[in-house]
């Protein structure tokens, strides 16, 4: 069985391998905030020192800096999960238009079966949506080769690029070979051009039109690029795939012939035509949205077989892409296992179990305090996205102004885009309380910092924000600091007095996550 | 030690904090260094909290999937007797499960960190894979300061296979 390795080769996760390529094609900065399933590109990227690399507020932020690096001169990332793109959609919608001068690589990372996440949203749309390519790596080996072909394009076709992965590629780990070095890009001069960077409508209509030429330009791109590659086996079956269903497929279709879709947007027509011809049986393989099987169809190719609609839902994996190409709907057999509780002996579980206590209605928030809505606290009402704890209980109690409402936050996610909902509470003349679950880390997805904990990702110490003084300056009538640790009667007793006062106060529960070393 | 194959698929499970996601890595390693095609699959993020956890290894001579599929595994290494009935469709019909060793590796583990590495110990006694490549993934996972105890912990748990 052995087999020796021709290079030097290391056993590395999707955004690790994506990590190293992006390292090797000279990347300067990279920034992001965490969020499963994309957290450890940027603290793989933090190992180099030749990247400037920080965690940054929220996603806009990332997006920003990072694209302006790029606008600077310098080659530059930015990495979210596919929700946090969400926050970054002012940025990166108008960023199609006004180009980069060095590479820009926007890395967004689904989460197909919403192993961490609260929605399942399919990443390809915002290609077309924004007009911007966007290549899919299948494995961590893509992800590292790929990643650098997105600077090159980035900079010959003055374009954001958009590399998409999935949990399972994000995740996963092979031996990937590794043996390249760094390329180092020089700093391109910075350009006062302000036809291109002042997006005035004048300015922004002369782009557009720039846009629409360069997607055609990147149209014939995909068709010659060698990302999406024909495979000719058996005429008799053909797939047109992406990302990690390839490999499903390979696994139980190894005689089939195959249009693996690495470019994915814009789509290679005359390839997917040509490779449409050569087959008799035609079928599209994809998770989530049927994002290939529609366009292929408004080819006019008649003959395409897509999924039945139930395998929108979810992951695949072997056995449902064999139901899936057998025309079945999907069936899993359901294999409960444990839920996921706070871990014992977390700060989290005093609050809760105060807010059961008094039985109040809960706004929530994206943590791990989320899990308070489990038993056996089952004390959190709402959750939707970052910051909406805050939000949720101005809205919430403008709905019911004589309902007892608060509202919950972490301390990351409160900065992260809870800042903004106080503010608009305090202005608004918004009553109630704002708990602010502070662990002093990013606990959820694997404790990162932020800027209330004074520590950079490489754990320099840094200025540090005082969350008491901010609430105060937002405008909150009443802010607290408690350890619950061993005082949980004086929680609820503060809680007690703040519920029936007529003001907007902001709780901040202070105990450090057991995680932390 | 089993007959040898193209591709080995071992499925690992417990609940988090166990060490699982450490003892697969392990073994990825290990694989690697025996000049293998391997790949490796779990979920990081919230499924960790004390929640189930899965993680699949397959390696080989050429291994596509990072996903071992329900009745494929030829090894089970469960870490938790609760999660036992929803990890063994995974096994095949003839596959090993490490089952019956959990309650032996917990005897002899010091404390219960080290149950993670005794069963990859006993795991390593039906693999082809050589003795130096594991020693080589032990220095590459293991920190210099817990490196010895696992070692020695990974060489008594192979004893208690026969």
């Amino acid at each position: 069985m052995a087999r020796k390795p021709s290079l030097e080769k290391a056993f590395l996760s999707g955004n690790e391998a994506l990590a190293r390529g992006a390292w090797q094609a000279g990347l300067k900065v990279a920034c992001a905030y965490p969020g499963t399933p994309s957290t450890q590109i940027l603290e793989a990227l933090a190992e180099y020192p030749e990247v400037d690399v920080q965690w940054s507020v929220n996603e806009k932020t990332a997006f920003e800096v990072a694209y302006a690096a790029a606008v600077g001169g310098v080659r530059a990332l930015f990495a979210c999960k596919h929700v946090g793109l969400n926050v970054a959609m002012d940025p990166l919608m108008t960023a199609a238009y006004t180009g980069v001068n060095a590479g820009f690589v926007a890395v967004v990372c689904d989460d197909p079966q919403m192993h961490s996440s609260q929605n399942e949203q399919d990443t390809r749309w915002a290609g077309v949506y924004a007009k911007l390519p966007i290549l899919e790596p299948s494995s961590p080996s893509e992800a590292l080769d790929f990643i650098q072909h997105a600077f090159d394009i980035s900079e010959q076709y003055d374009t954001p690029v958009i590399v998409r992965m999935t949990t399972r590629v994000c995740h996963s780990k092979e031996d990937v070979p590794c043996g390249g070095s760094r390329k180092e890009v020089p700093v391109r001069p910075l350009e006062r051009n302000m036809r291109k960077y002042v997006m005035v409508p004048a300015n922004a209509r002369a782009r557009h039109e720039e846009v629409e030429k360069r997607l055609l330009k990147l149209k014939a791109l995909s068709e010659r690029s060698r990302l999406n590659r024909i495979e000719m086996n058996s005429p008799s079956l053909g797939f047109i795939t992406d990302s990690v269903s390839y490999l499903y497929l390979k696994e139980v279709f190894p005689d089939a012939s195959y249009l693996k879709l690495g470019f994915l947007y814009p789509f290679c027509d005359e390839k997917i035509r040509k490779f449409a011809k050569s087959v008799k049986r035609l079928m599209v393989v994809e998770e989530l949205d049927p994002f290939i099987e529609e366009h292929i169809k408004s080819l006019g190719i008649s003959k395409v077989q897509g999924k039945h609609p139930s395998y929108r839902l979810g992951e695949l994996d072997q056995d449902l892409v064999r139901s899936l190409a057998a025309g079945k709907p999907k069936k899993v057999k359901p294999r409960p296992g444990r839920a996921p509780r706070l871990c014992a002996g977390c700060p989290h579980w005093s609050i809760f179990s105060v807010l059961k206590k008094l039985d109040v209605f809960v706004a929530g928030d994206i943590g791990c305090y989320t899990l308070g809505t489990l038993p056996p606290t089952s004390a959190l009402h709402t959750c939707l996205c970052m910051g909406a704890g805050v939000t949720f209980n101005e809205g919430l109690r403008r709905a019911h102004p004589e309902e007892k409402i608060v509202g919950l936050v972490g301390d990351s996610t409160f900065v992260h885009m809870g800042i903004p909902g106080l503010i608009n509470a305090a202005y608004n003349k918004a009553r109630g309380i704002i708990f602010i679950l502070d662990n002093s880390t990013t606990a959820m997805t694997g404790g990162q910092q932020h800027p209330a904990t004074g520590k950079t990702i490489r754990n320099e110490p840094t200025k540090r924000l005082d969350l008491k003084a901010l609430c105060q300056a937002c405008g909150a009538d009443y802010v607290d600091v408690i350890d619950p640790q061993g005082k949980v009667k004086e929680l609820e007793e503060l809680v007690k007095q703040r519920l029936t006062a007529d003001a907007l106060s902001v709780i901040i529960v202070q105990h450090p996550c057991v995680l932390l070393k | 030690m089993m007959r040898k194959q193209d591709i080995y698929n071992i499925t690992f499970g417990g609940i988090g904090g166990q060490g699982i996601i450490t003892a697969s890595e392990l073994l990825g390693w290990a694989a690697l260094y025996d000049g293998c095609c391997v790949k490796k699959s779990e979920v990081h993020g919230m499924s960790q909290r004390g929640g189930s956890v899965e993680s699949h290894v397959r390696f080989g001579k050429q291994v596509y999937s990072p996903l071992v599929g329900v009745g494929q595994a030829d090894f089970l290494v469960c870490f938790h007797p609760d999660e036992h009935a929803r990890l063994k469709p995974f096994l095949r019909k003839g596959g090993i499960d490490l089952m019956p060793y959990l309650e032996k590796v917990q005897q002899i583990a010091d404390n219960p960190r080290a149950v993670n590495t005794a069963l990859m110990g006993v795991l390593a006694t039906f693999l082809p894979i050589r003795s130096d490549s594991w020693e080589q993934a032990m220095q590459k996972v293991f920190k210099p300061s817990i490196l010895e105890v696992n070692r020695q912990m990974f060489s008594r748990a192979m004893a208690l296979v026969k």
